[in-house]
């Protein structure tokens, strides 16, 4: 099959959006043809699209995503760009306050059909502003559901799924996905939200990943297949909101053993609510303590040796998993 | 000796001062370059934003203020630093990741501060520094001290609701600061006539019942001059000034940005009103300044930037352990 990066997905699922439904438009600061978003991944499309449908915004994140909600509903389906995940805080009323809750708010007259595209992650050294997983944020929030593709398939379909759904959807991506590349089909399809898929099947523990922790996950797996014969199992929810549990139940009890990854700080994060939720629901398949691996409870530090140490890497994970095997 | 009333701007300024403004800007320039070849032999982590351009701005600005004066910076902020009288070698080492500079290794280009020279900080959320300096605005009237805070942002941020959030809030409680907005005409890709219909910034400050004024940002004097008016009216309790300095960034906004959104015509224009060179004639012209005077500075300059940089390299980075400490006081 044909491989295409996770942005060329991105854009892609965009692309066919836009074709498909006149109502589908981009709202972002530089999404447009003078820089085609701060990550490229809308490059090409205001030129295609015109200016009317891939707008460029002032530098205004609360009203960018108060104006994407203002037009959802009222008939039009947005996809707002926020430049780098950590500045949603400056839309975090609209996000929140707004967006999540006008329906119910409102005996469900309406519905909110708005998707928020934003990267988060760590690893390019941009320090404390522009590195933080904030996912946990969001699906602390009812009303809003959350994706987080970690593949060029996922980000194609999911986005797809993303833009026809009546919710708000916060869509996370990580900024050190763009450039990977994986097999996408040039078919239009779906992923349906709340559905995990199985990375890597294996039988003595599961990892439980999101978004780049997915490959590193996958890399501590192969290592530890080859090095101490531990046969790992990787599951992927690929949206937090809503989550696949049964899934991920369903490893667990197979395995007896699981290892939850995540890129987000540990406190109240990713990793709390899935352990928790397998504690509750599968607390006596499991033969060993859940271990979560996680960033450190910092802000995300500038230098190097520091942002290495703060986000989770492979040997973690191993250590992790070697500690309950 | 002073010299006043000259060129278009009247002005009482020693000697002295005039040359260690031009010295400030050279520094800064010399600097900047100096960062971007290090960025070019992979030595600086993450990404740059280049002041060079825009010296006479915090130059101007800095040098109207006391040591004791507070500013607040932005993403672009390596330049109000140094205008502040911030340690080359320690934002140098900063910029590189190491455990001697300003923020231990922790914040890197974008979040440089020097709490001992009154500079508050780098924040990198576009439009973030307006409110927190006009929060040290607040805290220097209820002390009753006579300082006064400069706010640094660009033309970009004052789309930001913050900027008008703050600015009404200076202007009903008079505090003492000057909102100085660095206006390089773009944001990144986005130039001003995209996201705005009005031409000058400073003419918003009327919907807050502040002053505002649009000044040439690329001529020192003009900056210095009108900055030392604010500060004056500041420091007598007259209330805050919205200060938007036409300048122009000689780079893209980032480390890899070719600024292709630049017309050719439009970027020749602007180097041709260099802020650096312009001072320089005019130095020259009023006699402050000899060509062998100049060749001296330079070299000074550039022999403390070249310090810097070995500082800099010779820093150890810090210990990984050390990502868990200041999370908390
Ligand atoms: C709140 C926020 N939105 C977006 C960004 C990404 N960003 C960084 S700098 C920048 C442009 C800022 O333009 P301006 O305020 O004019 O400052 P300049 O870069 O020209 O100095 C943008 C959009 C950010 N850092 N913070
Ligand atoms: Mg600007």
């Amino acid at each position: 099959m044909r491989r295409i990066s996770y942005r060329d997905a991105l854009r892609e699922a965009l692309r066919e959006e836009m074709l498909r439904d006149e109502r589908v438009f981009l709202l972002g600061e530089d999404i447009g043809r003078y820089w085609g978003g701060a990550f490229k991944v809308t490059k090409g499309l205001a030129e295609e699209f015109g200016e009317e449908r891939v707008r460029d915004t002032p530098i205004s994140e609360s009203a960018i995503i108060g104006v994407a909600i203002g037009a959802a509903i009222t008939g039009m389906r947005p996809v707002a760009e926020i430049m780098f995940g950590d500045l949603t805080a400056l839309a975090m009323d609209q996000i929140a306050n707004q967006a999540a809750k006008l329906r119910y708010m409102f005996g469900g007259q309406i519905s909110v059909p708005l998707v928020i595209r934003t990267p988060f992650g760590g690893g390019v050294n941009i320090a404390a502003h522009h590195s933080q997983s904030l996912e946990a944020w969001f699906m602390h929030v009812p009303g809003l559901h959350v994706a987080a593709p970690s593949t060029p398939y996922d980000a194609k379909g999911l986005l797809k799924t993303a833009i026809r759904s009546e919710n708000p959807v916060v869509f996370c991506e990580h900024k050190l996905l763009y450039p990977v590349e994986g097999e996408v089909p040039e078919e239009d399809y779906m992923i349906p939200f709340g559905t995990a898929t199985i990375r890597r099947e294996g039988t003595d523990i599961t990892i439980v990943a999101t978004l780049y922790m997915v490959h590193k996950a996958l890399n501590a797996a192969k290592t530890l297949e080859k090095e101490e014969g531990i046969n790992v199992e990787v599951v992927d929810p690929r949206t937090l909101v809503p989550l696949d549990k049964k899934t991920i139940i369903e490893s667990v009890k197979k395995t007896g053993r699981v290892v939850v990854v995540s890129e987000d700080c540990k406190t109240a994060g990713v990793t709390a609510e899935i352990s928790a939720i397998i504690a509750e629901e599968a607390i006596d398949y499991l033969d060993a303590p859940i271990k979560r691996v996680a960033a450190m409870d910092t802000p995300i530090p500038f230098s190097p040796p520091l942002e290495n140490f703060v986000i989770p890497d492979e040997n973690r994970i191993i250590r992790a998993v070697k500690e309950i095997v | 000796m002073t010299y006043s009333k000259w060129g278009s701007t009247m002005i009482d300024v020693s000697r002295e001062k005039l040359v260690e403004m031009y010295r400030k800007m050279l520094e800064i320039r010399y600097f900047e370059e100096k960062v971007f070849e290090l960025y070019g032999q992979n030595l600086v982590p993450g990404t740059i934003h280049l002041y060079a351009g825009q010296e006479a701005v915090a130059v101007g600005v800095c040098s109207a203020l006391r040591k004791e004066d507070y500013i607040t910076s932005t993403h672009r902020g390596h330049g109000h630093c140094i205008a502040k009288g911030a340690d080359l070698k320690r934002v140098m080492a900063e910029i590189l990741g190491r455990k001697t500079g300003y923020c231990k290794g922790k914040g890197g280009s974008m979040h440089i501060a020097d709490f001992s020279i009154g500079m508050l900080g780098a924040t990198a959320v576009v439009g973030a520094g307006l409110p927190i300096a006009t929060g040290a605005a607040l805290s220097v009237k209820l002390q009753k001290t006579s300082q006064v805070v400069a706010c640094f942002f660009g033309d970009g941020a004052s789309n930001q609701g913050t900027f008008h959030e703050s600015l009404n809030m200076a202007a009903i409680w008079k505090l003492p600061i000057l909102f100085v907005c660095e206006n390089n005409l773009y944001a990144m890709g986005t130039s001003q006539s995209r996201v705005m219909l009005i031409e000058n910034i400073a003419d918003r400050a009327a919907a807050y019942g502040m002053v505002g004024t649009t000044i040439d940002g690329n001529d020192v004097l003009a900056v210095y001059q009108t900055a030392r008016e604010a500060v004056e009216r500041a420091r007598k309790g007259e209330g805050p000034t919205l200060i938007e300095c036409k300048t122009y960034r000689h780079k893209g906004h980032s480390r890899m940005d070719p600024a292709k959104y630049r017309p050719k015509e439009e970027v020749e224009e602007w180097l041709k009103k260099d802020p650096i060179k312009r001072f320089q004639d005019r130095l020259f012209e009023m006699n402050v300044l000899t060509e062998d005077e100049k060749g001296e500075i330079e070299r000074a300059v550039i022999a403390e930037v070249e310090e810097a940089v070995k500082f800099a390299l010779e820093s150890p980075y810090p210990s990984p352990e050390e990502a868990l400490e200041d999370v908390y006081a």
